[in-house]
């Protein structure tokens, strides 16, 4: 029975603050004080180098031969070069275009976090923008002059390469899924086929195709440039594996879902259309944004068939004799760009996750 | 149609239009696709053919038989410029499988490692293995290749000034070199006996199994297991006077004589594909074992298992079934990454076919090759999927 005299007892001081959370954390048990104090060891042999090398020690502004003085990082090599970084061979007049095109891609992908803005205009806005953006690029319309593909290259290309490609790849994806779900013999051989070959052999592979075979595939006199192929490549290549991820949303759809579409008096295209890929696409979101993290990743392997993406031109650079010798500097640099990328798509993936989790159940 | 009699909608049955038919549609559909795609197939065939006749390409398999004349950086089996282009293609598979073996074995280990370290009740280290996974996930496995490599080439020192950690080891920009035991007779028939140990281990197994299943007594299948697979070779060792001599590298001149060396390339390869999939196993391996409910445990502590056969029998049972599927996938994945060797230099399968395209000019029948070299890993890979799939399948009702 409680009283007006009893008081409250705290709990013991190891067991809450600072102390508790540590014992609890840290040191519960043998094992886990060993664990921590092995990784304490590790981190201050291994943390305090790193920091005197890369912030302590470093030069942030300076040239390729001032660097070799120090014994720290060389950042210069990142602040002296990042206009070619960035950009690559495109015509340095004209390089607000790519900046612009890639500020209207950041908008665009920022406006779409929301799933509250997903409506009919932000597809009208997709539209519209990748439209700008490839005008941007490419020049030829009034008051912008052309620009080479050649001179394509670096940040821009990166992006582009990946966002065209999960745009190409997804309607020729979604078909290959039905495909593979499909009553008819011939189109789920096609289709089985198509996804088995693309996803059992590597992506360089398809990429040595793309820029070796595929000019033996034209007719005499015409020809694709070089980036288009790889696109075309990347596009097919990506459409293999979301047609994967929709099929897994297309066999989540519980039958009930089919029948009574059908009992509706829905032909087959009516169904897919209005009943089934609306809700099968909604479920796969979260798994097609990682192929989109993929696809962003793999868009590095253009490199190997020369390609200046963002890879090739810190490549390119790292061969001035300048600045030869940093490469760690350099592509610690690239890395971080990319992983700010992934980082920010996973981010959102898992929250979209727990978003249609939620509302699921 | 209600509001027709019944006499009316099977008069109108009887005569519909067989393109309204779902079984004669399918068919016309299908003929039709199949018609779409023998055209595409022709006309690409077609302008190929004009194509490599205008160019005048070879074509066939005659390339094969001819001499190679460029050298293969590493080769497990011997091979010189003088071999053939068949043999050389072989030497770039072996030297696939070698990568993807041997990485795939470190992957199980560091992935399984990290996973568990990111279920561990230690903050500190399960924040840095999640750290470790976000890291690693979200950068390029190219972009690590690359890296790894110009630690090597630019970061070590040559192979005067070598790092030597650890005797017998020694890190330099020509690679790793290590020491090996010197070679023995011995060794054939340790192997002999580590593989007559597997055997028995294997028909232990079985006979443990059978008698739980008979009898419901335990046996210490992990301890006298591990104890045959280390014993056998062992004792074989021992017969044969124990053999100690080592194969130790020493510097002579500008570089190491006798150890073993693996290059920098092989190294990089090794070390960027190992640590990039390894996050992916980490994560596998963590959704695995939290896939198995803590009711289970409980369960099967309650009914008077102890912790190691509730290891055995409850938990590693139920989380592989679902580790093991995505993790097949993964090995996969880092075996068709393997072929990124070719940017780095390392004269893997696609490394060699694409030397062998640039000498010949024939490009389809290399990327040909490429592509059923890696078909054919993919088709086992998922040949044993299904058969696990199968065989690990839940039985319900």
């Amino acid at each position: 029975m409680q009283t007006a005299r009893s008081k409250i007892v705290k709990p013991p001081v190891t067991r809450v603050g600072v102390v508790g959370w540590v014992r609890a954390n840290l040191f519960d048990g043998w094992l886990n004080a060993f664990l921590t104090v092995v990784t304490l060891l590790v981190l201050w042999k291994l943390v305090p180098p790193l920091v005197q090398w890369a912030l302590i020690d470093s030069v942030w502004n300076t040239t390729g031969n001032a660097c070799r003085e120090t014994s720290g990082a060389c950042w210069s090599v990142i602040t002296a070069n990042l206009r070619f970084i960035l950009f690559g061979f495109f015509p340095p007049e004209a390089q607000w275009r790519p900046a612009a095109a890639m500020l209207i891609l950041f908008a665009l992908l920022f406006v779409s976090r929301e799933r509250s803005h997903w409506r009919q205009w932000l597809a009208y806005a997709w539209v519209f923008g990748l439209i700008v953006m490839a005008a941007l690029m490419r020049g030829g319309v009034p008051g912008l002059a052309p620009v080479d593909y050649d001179r394509w290259g670096g940040l821009p290309l990166t992006l582009l390469l990946s966002v065209f490609g999960l745009a190409g790849a997804y309607p020729l994806g979604v078909l290959l899924a039905l495909g593979r779900q499909s009553k008819m013999p011939a189109v789920r051989l096609i289709s089985v086929i198509y996804i088995e070959l693309i996803r059992g052999v590597p992506l360089i592979s398809l990429l040595f195709m793309g820029s070796i075979i595929l000019p033996l595939f034209l007719p005499e006199g015409v020809t694709l440039n070089k980036i288009l192929r790889a696109q075309v490549v990347i596009i097919l290549f990506t459409a293999a594996y979301i047609a994967e991820v929709v099929r897994g949303g297309l066999q989540g759809m519980p039958q009930g879902q089919y029948e009574a579409a059908a009992s509706m008096g829905l032909n087959y295209y009516q169904t897919m259309r209005l009943v089934i890929l609306p809700q099968a696409l909604k479920i796969v979101i979260p798994p097609t944004v990682s192929i989109l993290i993929s696809a962003f990743k793999d868009t590095s392997l253009v490199v190997i068939i020369a390609l200046f993406d963002l890879l090739k031109t810190t490549q390119t650079m790292l061969h001035n004799p300048e600045w030869m010798g940093f490469s760690r500097e350099a592509y610690l640099f690239v890395a971080l760009l990319y992983f700010l990328g992934c980082f920010w798509m996973a981010q959102f993936s898992r929250r979209l996750e727990r978003e249609l989790s939620t509302e699921q159940g | 149609m209600p509001d027709r009699p019944p006499a009316a909608n099977q008069a109108q049955a009887g005569r519909t239009a067989f393109w309204l038919e779902p079984g004669k549609r399918a068919i016309l559909y299908q003929g039709a696709l199949l018609c779409l795609l023998g055209l595409l197939a022709y006309y690409l065939i077609s302008n190929t053919l004009t194509n490599l006749e205008r160019q005048s390409i070879a074509t066939g398999w005659g390339f094969l038989d001819k001499e190679a004349a460029f050298e293969v950086g590493e080769s497990v089996i011997p091979y010189s410029a003088a071999d053939t282009y068949g043999r050389a293609l072989i030497v770039g598979a072996l030297n696939t499988l070698k990568v993807a073996l041997i990485g795939m074995a470190m992957t199980l280990v560091l992935g399984t490692l990290i996973g568990v370290a990111r279920l561990s009740t230690n903050w500190l280290v399960s924040k840095l293995a999640a750290g470790y996974i976000e890291l690693m996930q979200n950068i390029p496995v190219l972009l690590q290749l690359f890296f790894w490599y110009a630690i090597f080439y630019e970061a070590l020192p040559s192979p005067r000034e070598a790092l030597h950690p650890l005797r017998g080891l020694f890190l330099c920009n020509r690679g790793v070199v290590f020491a090996v035991p010197q070679p023995h007779p011995a060794h054939k028939y340790m192997l002999a006996a580590l593989f007559a140990g597997v055997v028995l281990v294997y028909l232990l197994q079985r006979w443990v199994r059978a008698r739980q299943a008979r009898s419901g007594r335990g046996f210490p299948l992990g301890t006298v297991g591990a104890g045959i697979l280390v014993g056998l070779p062992a004792l074989v060792w021992l017969a044969f006077g124990a053999p100690r001599g080592m194969n130790v590298p020493e510097l002579a001149g500008f570089n190491f004589q006798g150890g073993v060396t693996w290059s920098p390339e092989f190294i990089a390869l090794l070390l960027g594909l190992v640590l990039y999939t390894a996050a992916f196993v980490a994560e596998i391996v963590r959704a695995g074992i939290q896939a198995v409910g803590k009711g289970q445990q409980e369960a099967a502590l309650s009914i008077g298992l102890r912790r190691r056969q509730v290891l055995h029998l409850v938990i590693l049972p139920q989380a592989l079934r679902v580790i093991i599927p995505p993790l097949t996938s993964q090995m996969l994945n880092l075996t068709k990454n393997s072929s990124l060797a070719v940017a780095i230099g390392f004269p893997d399968f696609v490394s060699v076919a694409n030397t062998t395209i640039n000498q010949t000019g024939q490009a389809i029948e290399g990327v040909a090759l490429i592509m059923l070299v890696y078909l054919m890993f993919s088709l086992t890979t998922s040949a044993f999927m299904n058969w696990y799939n199968r065989k690990t399948r839940l039985i319900e009702r």
